[in-house]
């Protein structure tokens, strides 16, 4: 049994296209029963199991109680909320009572939100609590084909009477009451599907245009799961925790695609804040995240190594020495000579366990990163600690991803060879198009755009790259990310912003130089960090702005900044930076919600800045309104320093 | 004990309460009714007696003359810890935490009295005593850090903590008690915007939610929110009540407005 157990995951034969999501999910509740958790949620403080028993009782319930209220085949049904099961029962639910799941980010604004339900023609919202109910209702009468709005943490929701408001709890109520009059309604449902039938609509980022709508296919979501699994065989006994947004197709690929073929558990954090902790006690075996998540770990330990103290810093960096020298002979793919082997067994127990231990990176087997560029340096910097960190390449049109890096192949400037039943090309001029059983049905009521992506069965990414000797896809920046000098030379900001961001005190850079002489910088500083290093070198401060533009801050920055800046050809090396006076926030469309610089928005703007950075000044002025979330707003007058980076 | 008390019934009564410090008269014969399952909050300038009000129905101080009634019994000679037995607990204005222990065991703290087992039993920890305290701790996670939103600070010790979840630490460990009454001293001072309004839906919700229930006296120089949250609200200045009443009738109020809100327009801008 235990033998058994612990057997990979074999690619399912049968993701056909009779195949759905709700008549996989079914057979394998029916298969782990209550035998095996299909999920845990830690509550309370302590971690809860839900087996897959119940794990089907629940979805049943919701998807018969959603028809009970008049879902129709093909209804959207829209969820929004923090990553916790009822969240994923009311998508299952929903695909098993015939509907389309669309997933919205909890932190999405009431635009956002209005925007996505009503071009989707959502006919009920799944909230997790008040906020998301406050939303709900705002728009509500903005959204005609909207029905009702479902809610299920009643924390808050005491004086809420709004007739269309209905408790998750009322919802499975009905279910059932459905379920004793037609007890073979909920299977015959789930077998009315077919795998070509549309199973979500997902909204992309989007860093230039409004939100696209994704149209992917039960097939789609399938044999992206399958296809990646048969490159990286999961566990049914293996653990994965689900804390990014759903509304991430990453997210969706490891919690649906995946986690349903190979029945591993997912787990919950308690909440948000409490995300990294939960990770450690959970000790998952396999990790999807973009760069930002891994950047901030990489944070974490070069901040804890600035507080340690002497000792502890010489042995941290004599193991990464050891760690790095390993890891570049496996990038080389050359042997480990034996005396490095040893060495390497002891930074292992000297260092790199207790930090994997601290980054809930243990038991890891294989941790992806994609979405956005990562910079070697953090790369380099986990495979270092021996964490097997893979890049991939994909969008939400492909499901998930189409490209991976191989276990012993893996080099960090590309991003790995196709996964089976997909090819990927590069066309004349340079743009990336893939073809695979999970490539997307269409946009949702975008008919033109849909033209332009979708040629033949080939999907244009709109990214550059080409493939290098060892097939392997390099992926260049955005096409319009990739940028030139005045004097034709081209650089991608990406990269710069990426190294930038190695440094602990950089939470944010923002790279410039499109047809100007030479390169300047915009970093946000990380606030906490930086606070605390002013703390210790008694410097006074109350605000981001204040500390950002202190003359010992400009200095540190200055100093990460060469360092960035060191192995650089000249040219595209940052000449001039400034310490901007607040954060990039999604919230004023600096950012995407998967936290991707909007350039061009920066660019517009923040035009006074980067006028000034190609100027011969030593200041700027700022004359400027902030926003806060709830409305409010701040008149800002400050100056913004300008600073030459000394070579 | 006793009567039972209704919502709506007085659950604490002060009457003609004096306190002087030497010459200094904090208090002039103040009068109050508080109703169960209210909110009543006090306003007045700096020094108007607000504190020293909340430190005699607390017990920290025992006026000189006039009489506390709590659920009609008459409670001026209780000490503190007494009163705090009869379900009146309280935080102050600076946040008396312990700082050296964690947040739960702050909690657990003002669980205190709802123990029943003494030193002996809770050193074995068997039995009676393991069960006891696994039920707190039931109680103190389902019910106090689910409702204060502070699961990621449970194990972290209160004095590395910033001062806007200080405030929640301790909030949480008043309500530890269960109490009848709560007495809050400022909630909201040193908060920033976003802590504000976390706090002031966290006295509603023990104000409003059938679990709690809790009648709540508040002390606040916030006037947005007093005006919001409050179901009567006293005003105090120089140690006289000057009028007392609904929060629309206050803000009309013309002598309030001379003592206490100064110009009109500065209560519009807090809107």
């Amino acid at each position: 049994m235990q033998a058994e157990s612990k057997a990979a995951f074999k690619p399912m034969d049968d993701i056909t296209k009779e195949m759905t999501i709700p008549k996989l999910f079914h057979s394998q509740a029916k298969k782990y029963g209550k035998d095996r958790p299909a999920m845990r949620e830690k509550e309370f403080g302590i971690w809860r199991p839900i087996t897959w028993h119940d794990y089907l009782e629940n979805v049943k319930y919701i998807a018969l109680g959603l028809v009970s209220l008049g879902l129709e085949e093909g209804d959207k049904v829209a969820m929004i909320g923090d990553n916790r099961p009822e969240g994923l029962w009311a998508e299952m639910g929903a695909l098993c009572a015939g509907g389309v799941g669309v997933w919205l980010f909890q932190d999405s604004l009431i635009d956002e939100v209005k925007y996505i339900i009503d071009h989707s023609d959502t006919k009920f919202i799944v909230g997790e609590g008040q906020e998301e109910v406050d939303k709900a209702i705002s728009i509500f009468h903005d959204c005609p084909k909207l029905k009702k709005i479902i809610w299920d943490d009643p924390k808050g929701m005491r004086n809420y009477d709004q007739d269309y408001l209905i408790s998750l709890k009322e919802v499975m109520r009905l279910g059932r009451e459905l379920e004793a009059e037609k007890p073979d309604l909920f299977e015959a449902l789930i077998n009315k599907r077919q795998g070509d039938d549309v199973a979500l609509l997902f909204y992309t980022s989007g860093t230039t245009a409004l939100p696209k709508g994704v149209l992917l296919s039960h097939y789609n979501m399938l044999t992206m799961g399958k296809n990646l699994m048969s490159v990286d065989p999961c566990r049914e006994t293996d653990d994965y925790v689900s804390y990014l947004p759903f509304a991430w197709i990453g997210e969706q690929m490891m919690s649906i695609s995946c986690g349903l073929q190979v029945g591993y558990t997912i787990n919950f954090p308690e909440s948000r804040e409490t995300a990294q902790e939960n990770i450690r006690e959970i000790g998952p075996h396999v990790m999807f995240a973009p760069p930002r998540m891994y950047e901030q770990m990489t944070r974490t330990v070069q901040v804890k190594y600035l507080d340690a103290g002497w000792i502890k810093r010489k042995i941290f960096e004599m193991a990464s020495s050891i760690g790095y020298r390993i890891a570049d002979l496996q990038f080389g793919k050359k042997a480990i000579p034996f005396h490095w082997k040893i060495l390497k067994w002891l930074a292992h127990v000297l260092i790199q366990k207790k930090l994997k231990d601290h980054l809930g990176l243990t038991r890891v087997r294989n941790a992806y990163t994609g979405g956005a560029a990562m910079g070697p340096d953090h790369f380099r910097f986990f495979h270092s600690l021996g964490v097997n960190l893979k890049q991939i390449y994909g969008q939400t049109e492909v499901a998930g991803i189409s490209v991976v890096h191989r276990n012993g192949d893996i080099k960090f400037d590309t991003v790995g060879l196709p996964i089976p039943e997909t090819e990927v090309r590069i066309t004349e001029e340079g743009e990336i198009i893939t073809k695979s059983p999970s490539v997307f049905l269409g946009y949702y009521k975008n008919p033109e755009a849909t033209e332009k992506s979708l040629r033949d069965g080939w999907l244009y990414s709109g990214d550059r790259g080409f493939i290098d000797e060892d097939n392997h896809l390099v992926v260049f920046d955005r096409t319009k990310d990739v940028m030139t000098l005045k004097d034709g030379k081209p650089f991608a900001p990406q990269y710069l912003e990426t190294r930038l961001k190695f440094s602990p005190y950089v939470k944010d850079s923002w790279v410039i130089g499109d047809r100007k002489d030479h390169i300047t910088a915009v970093i946000c500083i990380d606030y906490s960090v930086v606070g605390k290093w002013a703390d210790t070198k008694k410097l006074s401060y109350t605000s981001y702005p204040e500390l950002s533009q202190k003359q010992d801050v400009y200095d540190l920055i200055e100093e990460q900044i060469r360092k960035a800046n060191k192995d650089l050809p000249e040219l595209v090396k940052v000449r001039k930076f400034i310490n901007l006076y607040k954060e990039f926030d999604a919230d004023d469309d600096e950012l995407t919600r998967t936290r991707k610089l909007r350039r061009e928005f920066v660019g517009e703007k923040y035009r006074d800045i980067v006028d000034a950075l190609y100027a011969e000044m030593d200041l700027v002025h700022i004359d400027t309104t902030i926003t806060y979330e709830d409305g409010r707003k701040t008149h800002i007058k400050t100056d913004l320093h300008i600073r030459t980076v000394k070579p | 004990m006793g009567t039972e008390i209704k919502p709506g019934d007085v659950l604490l009564e002060l009457d003609g309460i004096r306190m002087s410090f030497g010459i200094v008269c904090a208090l002039n014969g103040i009068s109050a009714k508080i109703r169960k399952g209210e909110i009543h909050s006090v306003i007045g300038p700096n020094g108007a007696g607000k504190t020293v009000m909340m430190n005699c129905i607390s017990g920290l101080y025992h006026p000189q003359a006039g009489s506390i009634y709590y659920q009609g019994n008459k409670i001026n000679h209780l000490k503190p810890h007494d009163r705090a037995k009869l379900g009146i607990a309280r935080t102050f204005q600076k946040v008396e935490v312990f700082g050296g222990m964690t947040v739960l065991d702050n909690i657990r703290l003002g669980r205190h009295i709802h123990y029943k087992s003494g030193i002996l039993r809770g050193a074995l920890y068997v039995g009676q005593t393991a069960r006891e305290e696994i039920e707190h701790r039931r109680f103190i996670e389902e019910e106090i850090i689910d409702l204060l939103e502070i699961e990621h600070i449970r194990h972290k010790p209160v004095g590395m903590l910033p001062y806007g979840l200080q405030k929640r630490v301790e909030l949480g460990r008043a309500i530890a008690l269960e109490p009848e009454l709560l007495i809050l001293d400022e909630p909201l001072a040193g908060l920033n915007l976003e802590e504000v309004e976390d706090m002031a839906r966290f006295i509603l919700d023990i104000n409003q939610e059938k679990r709690w229930k809790i009648t709540c006296l508040l002390v606040e120089h916030d006037m947005g929110v007093v005006m919001d949250l409050s179901d009567s609200v006293y005003v105090l200045n120089f140690g006289n009540m000057i009028v007392d009443g609904p929060p629309e009738e206050i803000q009309k109020n013309p002598e309030v407005i001379k003592a206490y809100l100064g110009e009109e327009d500065l209560y519009a801008s807090r809107k």
